[in-house]
């Protein structure tokens, strides 16, 4: 007895290049494409209220409380460093994913370990903003400020940081080559995850750094 | 690593399938991706963006209004090129942007409304 | 998903015996498809929604009797059961436990089981994450229910108003559980609904469009997708709540300048939809039930559609309405209002249409369809309270007294607890292969109705009379003494049904196991899928997957118009039932890991209440948990290409098939089957066509 076919063919694009069918789904989409999306979708609820919250919260800071968000407090040309090289590290993600398409398992792992890197560093610019921050007083505990600015950054933070984390994984699953072939698309699916984390930066760095 | 096709056509096979198959969109699909050129590219424009933002630091006596009018566009621009491009929204399954859109539309409307309630546009909030 | 290409053949072993995998040291792959084992590790679907709905009936029965506390205090005035603090912990957790660990259970285990096979598929797209949801939310309801023994319970309202529940006004450890607690089943709602969402849009059967789901499904559809855009924005509020618990943070500290309308904003923009995520897989039992028992199909299902997706985008928009009173200004409160009269109609057309339905129909009136129309009778009564709300200055008077109480029970238990219920006869012979008794459950139906009108009917007046809420006590002389004994009488008469029930469930099992009367697929002569196979069902869920070519597929395989027009039965429900033969599918396999990521998260849970170390190990059972899951083929390459248990079925023809798999060159295909774990529907025509080229060579 065969069981009918479900849905017909349809070619994930990633997939095309590699002249493997793709698993029929009925939109013609990997599960695991679409459940990121999805993801992705609500975790912009998340950061909507972690970013409405620090808005709603930042000054309203009692007067000698502790430090306000102003352009003196920041230090926009380091932050700003901070977001090129975020952008960069976009760049890498999507270079990586282009490399795969092709084949080039190679290039692929250079560019995520390039995107790692590049990950890390912001990590650590983060990590040394905060310290000058705490220096100049402003701790999580200290007023509404910190407690808000630290929560939102400190999210994004984590996003990174668990993206560093998976990156590596894949950098070292290619090197045991478990990354080719229809894998491609895990590739691509967390450079989605890598751009969205890009994209919400863009978000904080004007709201929070360049709109005091 | 051989990709057996030992069953099943590549796409367009007669389908018993009614009325959903996205035909078109295979079509769609044969201009490829961006090339690793055109990703240099957007990620140039991206850059060139982020200067330009970073520039209204020097604007001394900006007020937020101004910033916002300034700052606001390029944000937004710098974010639809990264989903359109990076995340392959331009090229991809509809399903994808719509979802995506619905999500980030909800955040927008609904936590504005909420900042609205806390009347935070008034220029006394927070005093 | 899984990440990791499937390992290449296993190896030959000098003595001729399997070589058997094992991914971690000493660990296999379970394959256990019997005993209670199995249960931990299983991915089905079908077991998955059983346990939600064993888990829910367990809190139900938490729940009810932290009512039955409730109104023993409340029977008389002045009495003094128990202090004023231990009265706010019981309100709290029966309305916590009620909410998040009932009513939205029941829900889960409704749309885990039966939409897979309502839209024609195996299971879900990832079954391991299905498996994660489960243990996750019982970890996230057995860790805040543990409160009770830690300190107390969460004692802030279920609702809980920061800065109320901060440390100053809330010290016991109870809302710190409740805040940890509900984060955990919060994540297991938001990933199971992205695994439903995926489901629905991408694993439907070859015709099934999305506008010829049966109603249940569209209704699920609709919620998950409530789920997946309202979650994020409770976990933002539990994370502030937690941060100033926990860590110092200042979010609702009033002297550093916090709003503490912040907190009622983010906990009510998730707290809205909540509500129409409580109701609207309700509203799809009912829809399946009231077509099945007026033989008819629904009326204006387009219409069951749209106003399901108009309830859902309108929710959006009224969260304001449970803040009337909260100070937030005119301008807010008369947009809300505004918006919250709006939102009646979509329901009003779901009530006119089952109505509709009804109307003109061959009205059976067996236990399901009772409950069904108690769904939609005191729905509506708690709907037009709900109106009355609606209109902001009546709001006013009525806010924070016993007529919202009255309210919400009306639409919650009158509504989603009958409809549910309702559900459960209509579906169980499907699920177990027996009917339950009719006789016990029309008598579990009035007991309960009664009870429950009792309960909460007289609460309408007693909000009216001015009786506040959440107050430990009243005083003599203000009017309230009697309709609170009438309530306090009603809930026992409530307990009452519910033993029916329990008996009722008792002895159908006995009786089926003395003396079993199969119920056939189709013991209803009903519409959808689901009773197009076997009762149980069996693991494999199709034995082919079906092509529809109709909304009620099921029902016009039954049915076709004669030369007259005229609907006649041309086959019965038994012989057009798939017969339930496993032969050449491929399951996905059991796992343990998401089990173990269950655990590992409320020992994090404990950890931040009480010892930090604690929390690193339970991060590092976590992340453990996630490589070993992310390293696990999603199908164990050792796997039978069928179920285990199935009786008298050869199973010895796997190996052959498995050796052959490999030399035709088609373990290629396999990845791409592990890859997408759900494509087992899609993975397997693949296997399946090479296993049938492989057994009829046997």
């Amino acid at each position: 007895m065969t069981e009918t076919a479900t849905a017909p063919q349809i070619e994930d694009p990633v997939l095309h290049d590699k002249g493997v069918v793709s698993h029929q789904t009925s939109t013609g989409v990997s599960n695991e494409k679409l459940a990121m999306w999805v993801f992705l979708g609500s975790d912009c609820l998340l950061f909507g209220g972690l970013i409405s919250t620090y808005l709603l919260l930042r000054h309203r800071v009692p007067p000698g409380h502790g430090p306000t968000p102003s352009h003196q407090f920041f230090d926009i040309p380091f932050t700003s460093v901070s977001s090129f090289v975020l952008l960069f590290s976009s760049l890498t993600m999507a270079l990586a994913v282009g490399a795969i398409h092709r084949g080039d398992l190679r290039r692929c792992r250079t560019f995520l370990m390039t995107t790692a890197l590049l990950g890390s560093v912001f990590i650590a610019g983060q990590v040394y903003e905060f310290t000058a921050f705490v220096k100049e007083g402003l701790g999580y505990t200290t007023n509404i400020f910190g407690s808000a600015f630290y929560t939102l950054t400190g999210f994004h933070g984590v996003h990174v940081s668990v993206g560093i984390i998976f990156l590596l994984s894949l950098v070292v699953m290619s090197l045991r080559g478990k990354l080719s072939g229809d894998k491609a698309e895990t590739v691509e699916i967390f450079g989605l995850y890598w751009h969205f984390v890009d994209v919400v930066w863009i978000l904080i760095f004007t709201i929070v750094y360049l709109i005091p | 690593m051989s990709t057996s096709s030992t069953t099943g056509t590549t796409g367009g096979s007669g389908s018993e399938y009614a009325g959903e198959v996205p035909h078109a969109d295979h079509e769609a699909h044969q201009h490829r991706h961006p090339t690793d050129a055109t990703y240099i590219k957007v990620a140039l424009i991206l850059a060139a963006l982020t200067a330009l933002e970073v520039g209204t630091y020097f604007l001394d006596d900006a007020s937020t209004t101004t910033l916002v009018v300034l700052l606001f566009p390029m944000m937004i621009i710098k974010f639809a090129v990264v989903c359109l491009w990076f995340m392959h929204l331009r090229f991809d399954n509809p399903i994808f942007k719509r979802i995506f859109v619905f999500g980030l539309m909800l955040a927008v409307v609904v936590y504005c409304i909420a900042l609205t309630s806390m009347q935070f546009w008034s220029s006394s909030y927070g005093s | 998903m899984a990440i990791v290409e499937r390992p290449t053949a296993p190896l030959e072993l000098t003595t001729g015996e399997p070589a058997v995998s094992r991914p971690l040291g000493g660990f296999t792959r379970p394959q256990a498809t019997t005993g209670w084992k199995s249960w931990l590790t299983t991915v089905d679907h079908k077991r998955i929604g059983v346990m939600y709905g064993a888990a829910a009936l367990f809190f139900f029965f938490l729940g009810g009797v932290e009512a039955v506390l409730i109104r023993l205090q409340l029977a008389a005035p002045g009495q003094k059961l128990y202090s004023a603090d231990l009265y706010n912990q019981l309100f709290t957790m029966h309305g916590v436990t009620m909410i998040f660990l009932v009513v939205i259970p029941l829900g889960a285990a409704f749309m885990n089981y039966l939409m897979p096979l309502q839209i024609g598929a195996r299971d879900v797209a990832f079954p391991r994450l299905n498996a994660f949801s489960f243990w996750c939310f019982l970890g996230g309801g057995l860790m805040l229910n543990t409160s009770w023994f830690l300190g107390g319970g969460a004692d802030g309202g279920w609702f809980a108003y920061a800065p109320n529940t901060g440390v100053t006004f809330s010290p016991s450890h109870g809302m710190d559980f409740y805040a940890l607690g509900l984060q955990l089943t919060g994540i297991a709602s938001l990933v199971g609904a992205i695994n439903l969402v995926v489901t629905v849009l991408n694993l439907r059967a070859p015709g099934m469009t999305l506008m010829k789901m049966p109603v249940f499904t569209w209704m699920g559809f609709v919620t998950q997708l409530l789920l997946v855009f309202a979650l994020p924005v409770i976990s933002v509020a539990l994370f502030l709540l937690t941060f100033d618990r926990l860590f110092d943070a200042n979010f609702f500290n009033v002297s550093e300048g916090a709003d503490p309308l912040l907190w009622e904003h983010l906990f009510w923009i998730f707290g809205h939809p909540e509500v129409y995520i409580l109701i609207l897989p309700a509203f799809g039992v009912v829809s399946e039930i009231i077509p099945v028992f007026s033989r008819k199909p629904i009326f204006g299902y387009p219409f069951m559609v749209f106003s399901g997706i108009a309830i859902g985008f309108m929710g959006w928009g009224v969260w304001a309405h449970h803040m009337f009173a909260s100070g937030m200004g005119p301008l807010s409160v008369a947009a809300f209002s505004l918006s919250t009269m709006f939102i009646a109609v979509p329901t009003g057309v779901k009530i006119l249409n089952w109505l509709a339905t009804m109307w003109g129909g061959k009205l059976t009136f067996s236990t399901p369809m009772l409950f069904a129309v108690g769904l939609v009778t005191m729905f509506t009564i708690g709907g037009l309270s709900g109106v009355t709300h609606a209109v902001a200055p009546s709001d006013t008077q009525q806010t924070d007294t016993y007529y919202i109480v009255a309210h919400f029970h009306y639409v919650i238990f009158g509504g989603a607890l009958l409809g549910f219920l309702g559900g459960l006869y209509f579906w169980w012979p499907k699920v177990f292969g027996y009917t339950l008794s009719d006789k016990l459950g029309k008598w579990h139906f009035w007991t309960i109705l009664i009870g429950f009108n009792l309960t909460f009917g007289p609460m309408h007046i007693l909000g009216l009379q001015g009786m506040p809420r959440r107050m430990h006590t009243y005083v003599e002389g203000y009017g309230f003494d009697f309709w609170n004994l009438v309530s306090t009488i009603g809930v026992f008469v409530i307990t009452v049904s519910m033993l029916i029930f329990a008996a009722n469930i008792l002895k159908s099992w006995r009786g089926h196991r003395v003396d079993p009367v199969d119920p056939g697929p189709d013991p209803w002569d009903a519409r959808s899928l689901e009773w197009m196979v076997q009762s149980p069902v069996p693991a494999h869920n199709f034995d082919e997957v079906p092509t529809v070519s109709h909304l009620d597929e099921f029902w016009h395989r039954k049915y076709q118009e004669n030369d007259q027009g005229k609907l006649v039965r041309v086959a019965t429900g038994a012989e057009v039932a798939q017969a339930g033969d496993p032969t050449g599918v491929h399951l996905p396999s059991p796992s343990y890991w998401p089990l173990v990521m269950a655990i590992g998260l409320p020992v994090i849970g404990y950890g931040l209440i009480f010892n930090l170390g604690l929390a690193a190990l339970g991060g590092l059972i976590v992340v453990i948990a996630g490589f070993g899951w992310g390293y696990e083929p999603a199908d164990d390459p050792e796997a039978h290409h069928g179920p285990h248990d199935h009786d008298g079925h050869d199973d010895g023809h796997d190996g052959a098939e498995a050796e052959l798999d490999e030399a035709s060159g088609n373990g290629d295909e396999t990845p791409a089957a592990e890859a997408e774990p759900a494509g087992v529907a899609s993975g397997s025509p693949t296997a399946s066509a090479s296993d049938e080229k492989a057994s009829s060579d046997d």
